[in-house]
């Protein structure tokens, strides 16, 4: 067999890119430079579709569509607009929907400025939770421990730690806690700790905390949660 | 039974069934569908076999229980052949009564269709309004057959067009006859089927898959669970035939775990198929090997959806997949895979059986053939109606359906259950064909209809809906998710006379953006009967928010 990669070419935002056949519209934005917002797409998992942030306008054979490029295939001579009207309605109004959730969400914050989005446009109930499924995943792609799950489905759907397999890989890995948008897989995993195997914290530093030179004793606190001491006052001078 | 080796082997089995009949016996058919059942048919059934022997009679009177006769609010049905002598509300003590008229040849007077109004009697299937508008060929044969015992289905024909398909046409030439027919896709899409079927057929790779799609899960739908658990064999007689056409060697049946009868009923056809060797190795001697099997959902409602179905047979969760890549291309095991509602198979028989300018010369310009419709609501009758596409809805909603009861008028008609829409009586005059009701935007969707009295809330219907397919999300995109939450909790706050004025202009958006991102055809549809009442009934929203806002300020 020779190695021939067959080689698509389209167009993104008046840009010509040149891609191999099966790249999604996103990783081949993502190779000419153009940016596309996306909170559930990470580099090692599989392609999810969940958050819709990720949404574009292609026109294909005369048709106009909406399509999430992180999904969708690459085709000759497509064109893709990465910004449009109505694109930029479906994102605010997704961001909008997911602040109710988690207003102070860093990602959330800095696309509800780019995109105009209302973070009191919907009723707060704070679960600190978007479902972009990142743990979830990455512990079953990535770590395959599944230590994670969703439960529930709907507007009911949430994450949830699964103590008996948590009390068993957790402790040594807790890596999921980084790539979270919001904080909240740490929250969840130490609730499922202080509810299911609690006492082991107060004993001994988690091999992250250990490496990091934090004391046993002292629960990890998430970057975001940890206010900055004000600025001391410079003197005056007289 | 051994295993049938040739066509005319086939044949000479039916002959010996029919031979064994006398067509002149009077038989008596007790209805055993879902809504019988529940007003206590098996009773009356189980009344009728101790009468016969009781009486000594098992010679001289047949007697059967069968799947959904159609009319549904007059249960316990019992339908008495040969002459098709149409009993309701049948009750155990009535029993002996039937069963003596029967082998006399007379009819029990006081158990016929009289019309509400004139009093007027209907003694016969063909004379009850009910039936009398109906073009039953999908239906027709439910109340002659025994969905247990496939010996009833041969009795009226079955399996003929598949030994018609594997002895006389090549694989294309059942395809061509499909795609002449221009049958469509039943399940709510009106796709080409014929279309889809080449498309599997061609696609790249050996192994293929069919598959029925069981899982009739909307409100106010329940004619696909009428017909495949009244007549399994048809469906599953459609299928063989599906597989034969485009080359595929292994069949599915998905349907719901939560409907018993269905399930006994599959499974007897599936085993009782098996056993007499239209589904196996070399089927009828013609060298086409196929095999089915059963599967079930998961109790919820978007296993319907075809890539989460497909999810769902891999034995993972039901999560839609994009479809980026189509499923008659990639679907099981991202093995190319024909899926195709019940009614949508149960067609195929008589397709090949007929022929396809049989099949074209029912029905309206571009939808051909029959619809099966569920009919409930505000109507005096209510059930399985089986009516040529093209039919008005007048016919429907009146004709068969017999108005709103108490003389109420209705006001509007809601399609295709908790994703479809809603039109207003004054479109009554529309025929039900798959682009006549489009463009009304208010596509037939798989078939359930819906007659709404002026007395109906349209927010309350609205917001009814949506609370129903609110906890049938799976949850996985935003747009599905909260949007239709959000949706969910501003009609509330319009019902509870807390409307706000922007409160429209918010739903026009959600709607817009939850049809424009949600990830498959649940969440792409959730919004069509929210949209279809803004566009049809938008002075009750705004009477509501002004009355809530009116209140509200008088309580200050």
């Amino acid at each position: 067999m020779s190695g021939t990669i067959v080689q698509i070419t389209l167009q993104i935002d008046g840009k010509e890119a040149t891609v191999a056949a099966g790249t999604t519209v996103l990783k081949a934005a993502q190779q000419i430079g153009v940016a596309i917002p996306t909170l559930c797409h990470h580099e090692k998992l599989e392609d999810y579709g969940g958050c819709r942030l990720c949404l574009v306008e292609v026109e294909s054979r005369g048709r106009t569509n909406y399509v999430v490029s992180c999904l969708y295939p690459v085709e000759n001579g497509l064109v893709v607009r990465t910004r449009s009207e109505k694109v930029d309605k479906v994102r605010r109004l997704i961001i909008e929907e997911l602040m109710a959730h988690a207003p102070d969400a860093p990602e959330l914050v800095r696309l509800a400025y780019e995109y105009g989005a209302d973070r009191n446009r919907f009723e707060k109930e704070a679960a600190f939770c978007v479902m972009c499924g990142l743990c979830v995943r990455y512990c079953d792609e990535v770590k395959q421990k599944r230590a994670v799950g969703f439960i529930d489905n709907g507007h009911a759907r949430e994450i949830s730690f699964i103590p008996e397999i948590a009390a068993k890989e957790c402790w040594n890995c807790q890596e999921c806690f980084a790539i979270c948008p919001t904080s909240y897989a740490q929250a969840a995993y130490l609730l499922t700790e202080a509810l299911a195997f609690p006492g082991r914290r107060k004993k001994e530093s988690t091999p992250r905390e250990a490496e990091e030179g934090r004391m046993a004793n002292i629960p990890a606190v998430p970057m975001t949660f940890v206010r900055r001491p004000p600025a001391a006052k410079p003197e005056m001078a007289n | 039974m051994p295993r049938i080796q040739t066509t005319a082997e086939l044949e000479a089995l039916r002959a010996e069934i029919l031979a064994a009949r006398d067509p002149a016996k009077p038989c008596i058919a007790v209805c055993g569908g879902a809504a019988c059942d529940g007003l206590d048919s098996a009773a009356v059934a189980t009344a009728f076999a101790a009468e016969i022997a009781k009486q000594g009679v098992a010679a001289k009177v047949d007697f059967r229980v069968t799947g959904c006769h159609g009319y549904c609010n007059k249960g316990p049905n019992v339908l008495v052949g040969p002459d098709d002598v149409c009993y309701f509300e049948v009750k155990p003590d009535d029993v002996p009564e039937v069963v003596e008229s029967a082998l006399k040849g007379v009819v029990v007077d006081r158990l016929v269709y009289r019309d509400p109004a004139s009093g007027e009697k209907a003694v016969h299937l063909s004379e009850v309004p009910f039936y009398k508008h109906q073009m039953r060929i999908l239906t027709g044969d439910i109340p002659r057959i025994d969905p247990t015992r496939i010996e009833d289905y041969l009795a009226v024909g079955g399996y003929s067009a598949l030994a018609k398909a594997l002895s006389q046409m090549s694989s294309d030439q059942v395809l061509q006859e499909v795609k002449k027919a221009n049958l469509r896709g039943r399940g709510g899409g009106g796709f080409p089927a014929g279309l889809k079927w080449e498309t599997t057929k061609n696609a790249p790779g050996k192994t293929k898959y069919v598959i029925v799609n069981g899982h009739e899960g909307e409100s106010a739908a329940f004619m696909d669970r009428a017909m495949l658990t009244g007549n399994p064999h048809k469906v599953l007689e459609g299928l063989i035939i599906g597989g034969y056409a485009i080359g595929a060697q292994q069949g599915y049946i998905y349907t719901r775990h939560d409907s018993p009868s269905m399930a006994r009923h599959i499974t007897a056809a599936l085993e009782q198929a098996q056993e007499l060797g239209l589904l196996g190795e070399n089927i009828l001697g013609s060298g086409f090997d196929f095999e089915v099997e059963l599967h079930f959902d998961v109790g919820i409602f978007v296993s319907g959806e075809s890539s989460a179905l497909m999810r769902s047979i891999e034995g993972n969760a039901p999560e839609p997949r994009p479809k980026y890549i189509r499923t008659s291309v990639s679907g099981i095991w991202d093995k190319p895979s024909n899926l195709n509602n019940v009614e949508t198979w149960a067609n195929v028989p008589e397709i090949i059986n007929r022929g396809a300018d049989w099949f074209t010369s029912i029905g309206s310009e571009k939808s051909k053939g029959t619809k099966l419709v569920s009919l409930s609501g505000h109507v005096v009758n209510s059930g399985v109606v089986e009516v040529p596409m093209g039919t008005p809805l007048r016919t429907i909603v009146f004709d068969i359906g017999g108005g709103v009861p108490d003389g109420g008028a209705p006001k509007a008609i809601h399609f295709g259950g908790a994703m479809g829409r809603s039109i207003p009586i004054s479109m009554i005059d529309a025929p039900l064909d798959f682009d006549g009701m489009s463009k009304l935007g208010a596509p037939i969707g798989a078939g359930g209809l819906l007659v709404m009295d002026e007395n109906t809330d349209m927010i309350e219907m609205a917001r009814y809906l949506l609370d129903f397919l609110v906890k049938e999300s799976c949850g996985k995109c935003t747009p599905c998710r909260e949007g239709m939450y959000q949706m969910l909790k501003i009609l509330s706050n319009i019902i509870e006379g807390k409307g706000r004025k922007f409160d429209l202009e918010r739903l026009a958006e959600l709607t817009e953006v939850t049809s424009l991102g949600s990830l498959c055809a649940l969440g792409k549809t959730s919004s069509d009967p929210l949209k279809s009442m803004l566009r049809y009934f938008k002075p009750e929203f705004e009477a509501r928010i002004a009355a809530g806002s009116a209140a509200g300020s008088e309580a200050k």
